[in-house]
C-alpha cells in the first residue's frame, strides 16, 4: 500500500496545488484541543505534522518555543502523543501524519519501540531535527522496514555533493529549509533565491517530493505555489498564543487561518 | 572501551565524533552541518600548522600571561596535616580565568575563517568576559549569550563584557541559566552561521566545539607538567589533581598532559556541584549516574527525566550550573581514568573561607568545590602525596553572594 504522505501529494498534484502541511506542537492549549485542531484543520490540510515538544529545542524560534514549554507544563508525555494521533487517525484514516521532534525523546524511548508504537499509531513519517544524514542512516533505514516515511531536511547550506548523497539516499518526501533560520523568522531572502535553491534539489530527483518551511505565512505562501508542498509552523503556534491569551477558542482561530492558508494556494 | 596512549584524548574520536563509540557526535540540524565541517576542516589543518602554534604561544604568553603560577599552600597544608597540598592558580590569567584560552583560541580560527562576528554562551560570566576582550583584541563583533538568572548573579563578569563592546543577549526560557544560554546561541548561529563563529564556552557542544576547547585548555597542563618537574625534579609518585567540573573545559585542561600516566601515579579526581545541601536539585550528572542523552548536539550523561526532557540544575555556582557534561569526561568516567565526585553549595562556601583564611588566594565558588573535597581528603594521604587544586577563577565575580552568605569581611578581607 502507498504511504499516504505519496498519495495526499498525488491529489495535491492532480489539482495543481502545492500539498499544505501544518504543524501544531501536540498537547498546545491541552491534550483535548490539540486533537480538536488536528481534526478541524485536517479538512484543509493535505499532511499534518505534529510536534513532540522538547525543553532544549536548539532549532525553534520563539514561537514554537512557547507552544512546546506550554504543552510540557500541561504533562504532556510521549504515550500521550501517541494517543492524540489515535485517536485522530479513527475518523481520519488516511490523512498522513508526520512526527517532528528532537532525538533525545526518541533516543530516551528507543529507537524500535518508538517506531513500534508510530506504526501502531497511524503515524507516517517522522522529522528528526538534530538527527542529520549520515547521522541518520541507520534510524531512516528502520523507519523505511516499517514503511514510516523518514524525511530529510535539507538547508541552503547544505554542498551540492551532500544534496546528491542525502537526497539518495532519502524515502519519498524532503523537507528544504528556506533560509538560514530558526523556525519562525522572518523571510530574510527573496522567494526567487529559495526557489532557485529548491529547483536546483528538484533537478536531482524530481520524483521525490520536497516541501519548503521555514518563513512561510499567509502573506509569504502564495509565492511558492510552484513547490511540491508548503509547511506552516509558528505562524500557527503564534495563532494558538495569541487565542489563549485573548481567551478566545484556538480551534475555531486556527481553522479560520488555515483556510485563508490553503485559498492562497488554490 | 578503552583510552589510548600516545594520541590525544581529543583525537580519540570516532569518524562520526564519538568518544567510546557514544559519546559526542554531531547531533545538530542540517544548517549547521557544513559550518561544523568548515570549522573541522580549519582546526585539523591548523592544530598541525607550526606558524598557527607559535602564534596562538605568543598571544598565550603575551597577553595571557604564561605560565600561570604553581603554589604551595603551605599554611593549608599545615592546617590539614595530610598530603602536600599546592595549587595552579589558572586565575591568574588574563581576565581571571581559564576560560581565556577557548576564547582566543576562537578568535584566531575566526580570523582565519574571515569571519567579523563572534557569538558565545557563559553561565559564570568568565567564557563571555573572555570572549568580549578576545574580540576586542582581534577586532571581532561580539555578541554573549547569558541567562537572565546569571545576569543578576555574576553582575561583575556582566559589567565587563559590556565594558569591552560586546552585546549581551538575556535569555528568559527555561531555567534562565547556561543550558538556556548555550541553545539560545546556538539558535543564533543557526540564523546566522554564513557571517557568524561561534565560541561554544566549554568543552560541550558538537564534537569539533569539544576538541577546540579541549585543545586550548591543556595549556594549564602544559605549563603544570613543567612546573611539577621544576619543583619535584619529576613528576611525582603520588599525584593527585583536583578540579571541579561543569562543562569540564579546565579540568580537562588541567589533566590533558597526564592522560598516559598510570592513575595510581597521577590520579584524577572531578568535582562536580552537588547544589543546596537541602536541595534533590543538582548539576552533578556523572555523580549521580544520570543516564546517556543529547543535550546540545552531543550525547552525553546529562540530568533528563524518564522522556528524554532536561532537568532544571541548581548550584551556588553559575559556572557549574550545567545539566550535562562534556563527553570527554564521559568517556574518562567509563574508562575509569578519572573520578568524579560532588560538592554541595554549603561545602564549597566551607572551602572558600577555609582557603581564604589560610591562603593568599581567593577561588571563586567553581573551584571551591574541589578545594573541599581536595582537603578532605587531603587528610587522609600521606605526606609524600602530592595535591594540587587547579584554581581556575577568581571569586571576584562572586562577591555578591559571598557578601549575602558569608558576611562583608569575607569580601573585604582579600
Amino acid at each position: 500500500m502507498l504511504n499516504p504522505i505519496s498519495t495526499a501529494f498525488k491529489i495535491a498534484k492532480k489539482e495543481n496545488r502545492p500539498a499544505l502541511l501544518t504543524y501544531t506542537v501536540a498537547g498546545d492549549g491541552s491534550k483535548k484541543q490539540s486533537l480538536n485542531i488536528l481534526k478541524s484543520i485536517s479538512e484543509n490540510v493535505d499532511i499534518l505534522e505534529v510536534g513532540v515538544p522538547h525543553n532544549t529545542p536548539v532549532a525553534d524560534g520563539s514561537q514554537i518555543q512557547t507552544s512546546a514549554y506550554r504543552a510540557i507544563k500541561n504533562g504532556i508525555k510521549i504515550n500521550d502523543i501517541f494517543n492524540i494521533i489515535k485517536e485522530f487517525k479513527k475518523s481520519n484514516k488516511n490523512k498522513p501524519v508526520i512526527l517532528m521532534g528532537y532525538y533525545n525523546m526518541i533516543f530516551q524511548y528507543g529507537e524500535n519501540d518508538y517506531i513500534k508504537k508510530c506504526k501502531t499509531s497511524g503515524v507516517n513519517g517522522l522529522i528528526v531535527v538534530d538527527l542529520p544524514w549520515p547521522e541518520n542512516k541507520n534510524f531512516a533505514n528502520k523507519c523505511k522496514k516499517k514503511s514510516i516515511y523518514f524525511v530529510q531536511l535539507l538547508s541552503p547550506t547544505t554542498t551540492n555533493k551532500r544534496l546528491k548523497k542525502i537526497i539518495k539516499d532519502s524515502h519519498q518526501m524532503n523537507y528544504f529549509i528556506s533560509m538560514l533560520s530558526t523556525t519562525g523568522g522572518k523571510l530574510k531572502v527573496t522567494p526567487k533565491e529559495i526557489l532557485k535553491n529548491y529547483n536546483k534539489i528538484k533537478k536531482i530527483n524530481p520524483k521525490k517530493q520536497t516541501v519548503i518551511g521555514f518563513g512561510i505565512t499567509e502573506k509569504t505562501i502564495g509565492k511558492f505555489r510552484c513547490a511540491d508542498g508548503l509547511v506552516v509552523g509558528s505562524a500557527i503556534c503564534n495563532e494558538i498564543t495569541r487565542s489563549l491569551n485573548n481567551r478566545q477558542n484556538p480551534v475555531t482561530n486556527v481553522s479560520k487561518l488555515v483556510k485563508n492558508l490553503k485559498k492562497k494556494i488554490i | 572501551m578503552k583510552l589510548r596512549k600516545g594520541i590525544p584524548l581529543i583525537d580519540q574520536g570516532n569518524k562520526l565524533g564519538f568518544w567510546g563509540g557514544k559519546f559526542g557526535g554531531n547531533f545538530v540540524p542540517e544548517t549547521l552541518k557544513k559550518p561544523i565541517e568548515d570549522l573541522e576542516i580549519l582546526f585539523n589543518n591548523l592544530k598541525k600548522d607550526k606558524k598557527f602554534i607559535a602564534e596562538r604561544d605568543r598571544y598565550f604568553k603575551n597577553w595571557i600571561g604564561t605560565p600561570t603560577r604553581f603554589i604551595k599552600l603551605e599554611n593549608l597544608t599545615k592546617h590539614v596535616g595530610g598530603a602536600q597540598i599546592y595549587s595552579k592558580v589558572v586565575s591568574d590569567a588574563n581576565g581571571g580565568a581559564h576560560k581565556i584560552y577557548n576564547a582566543t583560541v576562537h578568535c584566531l580560527l575566526a580570523k582565519r575563517s574571515g569571519k567579523k562576528f563572534i557569538c558565545g554562551d557563559t553561565g559564570a560570566g568568565y567564557a563571555g568576559k573572555m570572549l568580549s576582550m578576545a574580540a576586542k583584541k582581534f577586532g571581532l563583533k561580539c555578541k554573549i549569550f547569558m541567562g537572565a538568572k546569571d545576569i543578576a548573579r555574576q553582575q561583575p563578569n556582566v559589567k565587563a563584557i559590556k565594558k569591552n563592546g560586546a552585546e549581551i543577549i538575556p535569555v528568559y526560557s527555561g531555567s534562565k541559566t547556561l543550558v538556556d544560554a548555550v541553545s539560545e546561541c546556538m539558535r543564533f548561529w543557526v540564523a546566522n552561521c554564513d557571517t557568524t563563529s561561534m565560541c561554544v564556552g566549554s568543552t560541550v557542544g558538537p564534537a569539533v566545539f569539544v576538541r577546540i576547547c579541549g585543545w586550548s585548555t591543556s595549556q594549564i597542563s602544559r605549563e603544570l607538567k613543567i612546573q611539577l618537574v621544576e619543583e619535584f625534579g619529576s613528576v611525582p609518585k603520588k599525584l593527585k589533581l583536583y578540579n571541579c567540573v561543569g562543562g569540564g573545559s579546565s579540568s580537562f585542561g588541567f589533566w590533558n598532559e597526564f592522560m598516559d600516566y598510570n592513575k595510581k601515579q597521577c590520579e584524577f579526581i572531578g568535582v562536580e556541584a552537588g547544589g543546596p545541601a537541602k536541595s534533590k536539585k543538582h548539576a552533578a550528572p556523572l555523580t549521580y549516574g544520570s543516564k546517556i542523552g543529547i543535550l546540545h548536539g552531543a550525547a552525553q550523561y546529562v540530568n533528563q527525566n524518564s522522556e528524554g526532557q532536561i532537568e532544571e540544575t541548581e548550584s551556588i555556582s553559575a559556572g557549574l550550573d550545567y545539566p550535562g557534561i562534556s563527553p570527554l569526561h564521559c568517556f574518562l568516567k567509563d574508562t575509569k581514568r578519572a573520578r568524579y565526585t560532588s560538592a554541595s553549595d554549603e561545602d564549597a562556601l566551607k572551602a572558600y573561607k577555609l582557603v581564604t583564611k589560610f591562603e593568599k588566594l581567593r577561588p571563586s565558588l567553581e573551584p571551591s568545590h574541589a578545594f573541599f573535597v581536595a582537603i578532605s581528603e587531603s587528610k587522609k594521604f600521606s605526606k609524600d602525596t602530592i595535591v594540587v587544586v587547579n584554581s581556575c577563577g577568581d571569586a571576584y565575580k562572586d562577591k555578591e553572594i559571598l557578601e549575602q552568605r558569608l558576611g562583608k569581611k569575607y569580601v573585604k578581607s582579600n
